[in-house]
């Protein structure tokens, strides 16, 4: 089956909170397409709804309206039950506190993704081996977290979101613990996903050092998307490569 | 997921000692206490058990061995000419004092065997043969029992109700149920040891002949005997372990033991396999977040429950058997059968599992947005 030139969109997607009695709306009336292979940066304030929208494309969190479309099917009605295959089949995380296993050794973090979806023992470390060997940690496989740096732990972060070899990757502020090497180590590493592999990478981040990474910039204010300081426009338009 | 189970319960040892702790305290107090009731109840029953007989003549009413009513040894002639009766022989147990060779006085049940029936022998004898009953005034003794009454050696005199008694020979592992050791004699010595008349038995020991439906003897002889009751052996033998395990309430003194133990069990385990969880809520979210389903979660608690049981089981069982060992040399004997062994490795996996659903459900609950926050 082809898969369709977005590989994940929102179209009019609100997100409310209940806060007592009051109502907080996280996002509202959010568009916006990925395409495959595209790397996108989502940015914006503190409380804007950067990680909200990631949430919600990441199937992690239902829109209290609008749809959701990744590889071109619906999941904003879907069934609860059915969105963890979503993930496991079509999505890979990187989070910001790197989430790796402690008690796990990298290479068993990387092969646990794998055992998520049926591949296990010897198979499942031996492509475990080769991704770090990707991610230039191929003398690290039997380190634990502990003994490795942060832009480490985010490499191995990333090795296990591509483990089960998703099409989407979302990263959420990938390089906030990071030192500037780190940071820009890591996101060679995910920009390389998009160019190389063909993935679609969509990252929250704050920080201004990795513009020059994406292909699109999207402008989250207010749980809307803005065009500079413009209320009411849909997105902000980097161009390929260029920003 | 095996080594995810693996490694999140070995990564802290202290706490997987805990855990482990709490498992074999469990196991062994669970196996203590039911061997303890086992024991208890097969040491109740003992003398019926292993009379060989395959019905008991009884004075009327009686509830257990040990109140026994006598009744007219007369009886035995009517019983033997029944069709059906291939052997009986008069028996007796009852409380008597027994005097040691220091003077000291000691509470024992007399058991009175004919040596020539067959029915209601002392078993297990280790010193002496049973032909050493046949002299006058022998008695044989358990060797648990050589302390508490003061003898130690073939030959020994003492005296039972002021009457001269000689150590005849020993048996091994014969425990009463209560403090009163068993002495076996012949029925004759018991008649003069507990002052019963010589023309009254306790009991008469009936074995039926090859082929007789036990069922239907009990019936022809319940028609022609009178004033005394005819029950089975295994009747008796439930009716005397009823009595001493329930009525008494010895027995469910120490099957609540067990349930403290097993209560005792799921409760620490519970706790370090819900603490284990919370530690590892974060890791939990971010599988959510990978895609993995509630029962791959599940999959990853209940196997750690499972590992800490099993674990868990095989070191209760080790310090069970040093316990059921000791107890061997003891008044009170703790039972541990094959079954009951596989049968406490099943209650130990289920006493984890179930301790584990705390955690399951807190799993259930967990949002895998928190992956995102911080």
């Amino acid at each position: 089956m082809a898969m369709p030139d977005v590989a994940v969109g929102v179209r009019a997607v609100t997100k409310t909170y209940a806060q007592g009695e009051a109502a907080m709306r996280a996002l509202d009336r959010v568009d916006l397409d990925v395409a495959r292979g595209e790397l996108v940066l989502l940015m914006g304030p503190s409380g804007s709804g950067k990680t909200t929208l990631l949430s919600i494309m990441g199937c992690i969190l239902r829109p209290t309206s609008g749809s959701v479309r990744v590889l071109g099917r619906e999941i904003s009605t879907l069934p609860d039950r059915e969105l963890p295959r979503v993930r496991l089949d079509h999505i890979g995380f990187v989070f910001q506190g790197f989430n790796l296993f402690p008690t796990l050794t990298t290479q068993a973090n990387v092969a646990l993704a794998l055992d998520l979806k049926g591949v296990g023992g010897r198979e499942a470390a031996r492509r475990a081996a080769a991704l770090l060997d990707q991610v230039g940690l191929g003398a690290k496989l039997d380190a634990y977290p502990a003994d490795l740096s942060g832009g480490q732990k985010q490499r191995v972060a990333i090795a296990r979101a591509i483990a089960g070899d998703p099409p989407i990757v979302l990263a959420d502020e990938p390089t906030a613990a990071l030192d500037t090497h780190s940071g820009h180590t890591v996101m060679d590493l995910l920009r390389s996903l998009a160019r190389e592999r063909d993935r679609t990478v969509v990252i929250v981040s704050h920080d201004s050092r990795m513009l020059g990474y994406a292909d699109r910039i999207v402008h989250l204010e207010d749980g809307r998307i803005v065009q500079g300081r413009e209320a009411g426009t849909r997105e902000t338009v980097g161009s390929w490569s260029a920003v | 997921m095996r080594t995810l189970a693996w490694r999140n319960l070995v990564h802290d040892k202290v706490r997987l000692a805990v855990t482990l702790t709490g498992i074999v305290f469990a196991v062994v107090l669970i196996v203590v206490e039911l061997g303890l009731f086992l024991g208890f109840t097969t040491a109740t029953s003992s003398l019926i058990d292993r009379s060989e007989a395959d019905l008991w003549v009884t004075g009327p009413r009686v509830p257990y061995i040990e109140q026994a009513v006598p009744f007219s040894e007369r009886k035995l002639s009517t019983i033997l000419a029944t069709p059906g009766v291939a052997g009986a022989a008069k028996y007796a147990v009852r409380f008597t004092q027994w005097k040691r060779p220091d003077g000291r006085q000691e509470s024992v049940q007399v058991v009175g065997v004919e040596l020539g029936s067959g029915l209601g022998l002392p078993w297990n004898v280790v010193a002496g043969s049973l032909d050493d009953l046949r002299r006058p005034d022998a008695v044989f003794v358990d060797e648990i029992y050589r302390a508490k009454l003061g003898v130690d050696r073939i030959g020994q005199v003492v005296e039972i109700r002021g009457r001269r008694a000689r150590i005849a020979g020993f048996t091994r592992g014969l425990r009463a149920f209560t403090t009163s050791p068993y002495v076996f004699t012949t029925f004759k010595n018991a008649q003069d040891f507990t002052d019963l008349r010589e023309d009254q038995t306790l009991y008469v020991l009936i074995r039926a002949a090859p082929g007789v439906d036990v069922g239907a003897l009990q019936s022809l002889l319940r028609s022609r005997l009178t004033d005394v009751e005819v029950v089975t052996n295994a009747a008796f033998s439930r009716m005397t372990q009823v009595y001493w395990m329930f009525t008494t309430g010895a027995g469910i003194a120490v099957l609540l033991a067990a349930l403290l133990g097993l209560v005792v069990g799921v409760v620490v385990v519970a706790q370090t396999i819900y603490a284990t969880t919370v530690d590892h809520i974060r890791e939990y979210g971010t599988l959510k977040a990978m895609g993995a389903t509630n029962g791959y979660l599940y999959g990853v608690i209940v196997r750690q429950a499972v590992i800490s049981a099993v674990i868990g089981y095989g070191l209760g069982m080790i310090v069970s058997v040093f316990v059921v060992r000791g107890s061997e040399q003891g008044g009170a004997a703790i039972l541990l059968p094959l079954p009951m062994a596989i049968g406490m490795l099943g209650l130990t996996l289920v006493m984890c599992v179930g301790a584990a659903v705390v955690s399951i459900n807190k799993v259930t609950r967990l949002d895998p947005a928190m992956v995102f926050k911080g």
